[in-house]
């Protein structure tokens, strides 16, 4: 726990965005996690990559379940909308979040634990339902607030703190979101801002729901030797598959890439997705392929990271049930009642 | 680019901006510190070590330090360092324990210093401890030099400095006052074991302009006349005066001639304001007794009638930039004639030593200054050391403080037969952690981002009414305190040890200054322009590992570096410890660590 308030002077030489704001001022408080936790640098991707969208803080919504992974939403983005709901529950409350205001930036933060136990269920009918979103699990294998118990994504063999072998074969929710329908599917390391933030940004714009799994270590107690979710072993074992590179729609693209070795995809807020195909043989526009591959690559001890799967054109939740383009909780009595008159009219045309 | 070297007692000495420009390297966070723990006696002697003079440097210095001042960088306004040493001078208790003890057995070695300013008292104190006996010339009946005749009492009062002369005299100085010597080669007759000339920059300079030579009356040199005043010679002025010139002497001439008696006081400067010699402060204080400053005006003539003053003529000019220089061309406005009954002139001073012959091998260059090394002031002659204005022209007191330890060195070097340069001792730096605990710091590492204190002065009236009236009432300890809480406290480092980082970017991540980036190697440009900020400052080093498990490096931009400790806070592995830097400026009998 860290005692010292951060200053809030920040370099003078620090970038506004559009809206007049620093990166700063999409701060949290202080985080409460382990010194070293990988969360604190997914949460500061989250800043950062709000921050250069220039995302108005009022018009974003946080929701997170229970555990380390959970309470991260306290140190990111204090001027925004926020719950800290039940165990497991954040795709409950973040739906409802949701159907009420379609124009919010939807963030929901969860756990391996959080959505990989408890919130399975829960988990698995938010990706189906296709609500517009960004779900960011920060996965690091194990029970931290529990002090280390092996949690259900952590690889079979892998051992706990003091060399105990974890006996059962590990649940992968980014191939569960591949089969369940997710139309944005990414895997990252807390460790990797250069690969995460521009993953986070194309996912906040992403219509649709987008899910980022984030291998995010526990530097108290899955963070030894023989963890498969360490800094160390990440970084030997990661194998970035998709590089995205986030390009805004006011931004010039001017780098000099080598022609052919990129795809570009257009993004619903007329932003590019510039694609880096580091596997040839890889397709992320291909649900069935990349299961396999995801699934493949796991099974030889390679964790693939990377955009494993995009659909630009995918439709959200209020498109399938054809709601009004207005928030619905912007409409008035007088929007949702037409009247005694229409009721007559109605009534009329089943007679 | 290359690992950097902490182990160079430079690296961190240099992030510790205060004491690297101060010219005697006074450990300034430190001194806070102790101020901000009210052990006001020991900031005072940690300050009198390494500057000698502390209760008068905290009104009078010209505070190299504070436009260093990190703060400045990082906000605006710097720490008031050296209001803060006057606070440490006035709430001190009784130092006399605390002083070196004077061997009653001196060591056979007999060393002359020449003028009793603070170079010469410098040196004595440094050299008394070891043993020497010194004896010191001056013309004057008191010691002080400068300080006493050129500062009024209005900035420094008579008590503040006899306490602070009588303890380096106390020491068991032999003091011959009220002796001007007026042959060195009489002097180098006396067979003394070394001489050390702290004889100051003591020639005013005039001006020849059409009219001059008629009306000597009434055109008075500055700092003879401010003398005058110290010594109470003069203690009136009368008419309309007007004082010449734009560094800290013209300020002190205009204050001074108010409080005399003048019926109006207006200082005229032939350059532009911002490039005037005077502390930004000292204009300001000037300014604020109603003085005006008039700029841009190059005197012309001096018109008189009768063997009595009328006025002076100005040239009107504006300053024009070229090749980044200032240069003057006419403005166009007719001449200005102003009214005037005294004229202070105070356009500079110079070295003068008529007393010194031109044939004892003590070699002078074209400016009149004497030939010296600039690491041991020692002169051509071995034996003759210079310090203090005398040696490289007009400085401040801090600088006489600094040159005295050198020469102080010198000597002691010499009278022990050794070489001057070789057998110099090496600067060092001790690092020390200031961990006490998981999150518990030596040091308040807390961020105090509160805007400078205002000095509180005394009611215009009283203070005009009397040339003996200090102005500013200095700090109290309640406003002392709060601005004490300001200082960074650059001396605790950032201490980064690599193969204990684990590189999960904890520290990146909370660094309210974006000081730290984790990035592949490269040249110290290209470098600059790829750090989390950017690093245009290279004034201030960039702090470099060795390669780390992923082949990058740390990088630390040390420019905005709030020695906050969040980084060291937030580190799983103590990768990053804060360590408080003591650095060690060779001294002869300095006792602080």
């Amino acid at each position: 726990m860290t005692f010292v308030a951060k200053p809030r002077t920040h370099h003078p030489l620090l970038p506004v965005n559009e809206l007049g704001l620093t990166r700063r001022d999409y701060e949290g408080s202080v985080s409460t996690l382990c010194a070293g936790c990988g969360h604190d640098s997914v949460s500061a991707a989250i800043v950062q990559a709000c921050a250069e969208l220039s995302i108005p803080p009022h018009r974003f919504a946080k929701v997170s379940g229970i555990g380390c992974s959970s309470k991260t939403p306290s140190y990111f983005l204090n001027k925004s909308h926020g719950l800290n709901s039940v165990h497991g529950r954040m795709p409950s409350v973040m739906t409802g979040a949701n159907l009420a205001n379609r124009d919010l930036y939807c963030v929901g933060v969860s756990g391996d634990g959080d959505s990989a136990s408890i919130g399975m269920g829960q988990f698995a009918h938010i990706v189906r339902r296709r609500i517009n979103m960004l779900y960011v699990v920060d996965n690091n294998g194990t029970y931290g607030l529990t002090k280390g118990q092996f949690s259900a994504t952590n690889d079979k063999g892998s051992t706990s703190k003091k060399g105990a072998p974890n006996l059962y074969e590990p649940i992968d929710l980014a191939s569960m979101a591949l089969q369940l329908g997710a139309s944005f599917v990414a895997r990252s390391f807390s460790g990797d801002k250069q690969q995460l933030v521009p993953l986070i940004k194309a996912a906040l714009v992403h219509k649709g729901m987008a899910f980022i799994d984030v291998i995010s270590p526990c530097v108290a107690f899955n963070n030894h030797n023989g963890s498969t979710k360490s800094y160390e072993h990440i970084r030997q074992h990661g194998q970035n598959v998709v590089n995205a590179d986030y390009i805004a729609d006011h931004e010039e693209i001017t780098a000099d890439y080598e022609p052919g070795t990129f795809e570009d995809v257009s993004m619903p807020d007329g932003s590019t997705l510039r694609l880096f195909k580091i596997d040839e043989n890889y397709d992320p526009h291909d649900r069935v392929s990349a299961l396999n591959y995801v699934q493949r690559r796991g099974q030889e001890g390679e964790v693939v990271t990377g955009l494993l799967y995009v659909d630009p054109d995918a439709s959200d939740c209020h498109e399938i049930l054809d709601t009004v383009q207005r928030p619905l909780n912007e409409l008035q009595e007088t929007d949702l009642c037409p009247g005694n008159d229409a009721l007559q009219a109605v009534n009329e045309s089943f007679r | 680019m290359q690992p950097t070297d902490i182990q160079n007692p430079n690296y961190f000495h240099k992030v510790v901006d205060c004491q690297w420009a101060c010219p005697a390297h006074t450990p300034v966070p430190e001194y806070i510190r102790l101020i901000a723990q009210e052990r006001y006696t020991e900031a005072y002697m940690l300050n009198w070590d390494s500057n000698v003079f502390p209760g008068i440097l905290g009104r009078t210095c010209d505070r190299p330090c504070e436009p260093a001042c990190r703060r400045v960088r990082t906000e605006e306004k710097p720490v008031a360092i050296c209001r803060l040493k006057r606070v440490a001078a006035d709430n001190k208790g009784d130092v006399s324990d605390y002083m070196p003890r004077v061997p009653a057995v001196k060591n056979g070695k007999r060393i002359a210093l020449i003028g009793a300013g603070p170079a010469s008292l410098a040196v004595a104190r440094d050299l008394l401890p070891l043993g020497y006996e010194v004896h010191l010339f001056e013309k004057d009946p008191y010691g002080g030099g400068m300080m006493r005749s050129q500062i009024p009492a209005f900035r420094l009062p008579i008590e503040v400095l006899d306490e602070e002369v009588n303890q380096i005299l106390d020491m068991g100085v032999v003091c011959h006052f009220g002796e001007e010597i007026t042959s060195m080669k009489a002097m180098l007759d006396m067979g003394f074991d070394a001489y050390f000339i702290g004889t100051g920059a003591p020639r005013g300079r005039d001006l020849d302009l059409p009219g001059r030579s008629e009306v000597d009356d009434f055109i008075h040199i500055g700092i003879d006349w401010l003398s005058s005043v110290a010594f109470g010679h003069i203690d009136a002025i009368e008419g309309k005066v007007i004082v010449m010139g734009g560094g800290n002497t013209a300020m002190d001439c205009c204050r001074t001639s108010l409080r005399l008696g003048a019926e109006s006081v207006n200082v005229v400067v032939r350059s532009a304001f911002d490039v005037m010699k005077a502390s930004e402060w000292e204009k300001e204080d000037a300014m604020r007794e109603g003085i005006p400053i008039i700029n841009n005006r190059p005197p012309k003539e001096f018109v008189h009638e009768n063997g009595k003053l009328k006025g002076i003529v100005f040239e009107c000019v504006e300053p024009v930039e070229e090749n980044g220089r200032l240069k003057y061309v006419p403005s166009g406005e007719p001449d200005v004639f102003m009214e005037v009954d005294h004229v202070l002139m105070a356009i500079g001073q110079d070295n003068h030593c008529p007393w010194i012959e031109r044939d004892i091998g003590l070699e002078f260059d074209k400016w009149d200054c004497p030939v010296l090394d600039e690491i041991t002031f020692q002169s051509t002659n071995p034996k003759v050391f210079f310090g203090g204005d005398s040696a490289f022209g007009p400085e401040n007191i801090i600088w006489a403080s600094a040159h005295a330890h050198q020469a102080a060195i010198s000597i002691h070097l010499m009278c022990e037969g050794k070489d001057l340069k070789a057998d110099r001792p090496p600067e060092g730096v001790n690092l020390i952690s200031t961990k006490m605990g998981m999150h518990e710091w030596a040091y308040d590492a807390a961020h105090d981002a509160s805007g400078r204190n205002l000095v509180p002065l005394v009611a215009q009236e009283a203070a005009l009414d009397d040339v003996k009236v200090e102005v500013e009432l200095g700090f109290d300890q309640v406003l002392g305190a709060a601005e004490a809480q300001r200082c960074l406290n650059c001396d605790v480092q950032t201490v980064f040890t690599e193969n204990l980082c684990i590189e999960c970017d904890a520290c990146v991540d909370i660094c309210p200054m974006d000081c730290i980036t984790f990035t592949g190697n490269a040249e110290e440009g290209d470098l600059r322009k790829r750090l989390t900020a950017p690093a245009p400052n290279a004034e201030q080093d960039l702090y470099v590992s060795e390669d780390l498990p992923t082949a990058r490096v740390m990088v630390k931009d040390e420019d905005v570096c709030l020695h906050c400790g969040l980084c060291a806070e937030r580190c799983p592995t103590n990768a990053w410890d804060m360590q408080r830097s003591v650095v060690h400026v060779p001294q002869l009998g300095s006792f602080a660590e």
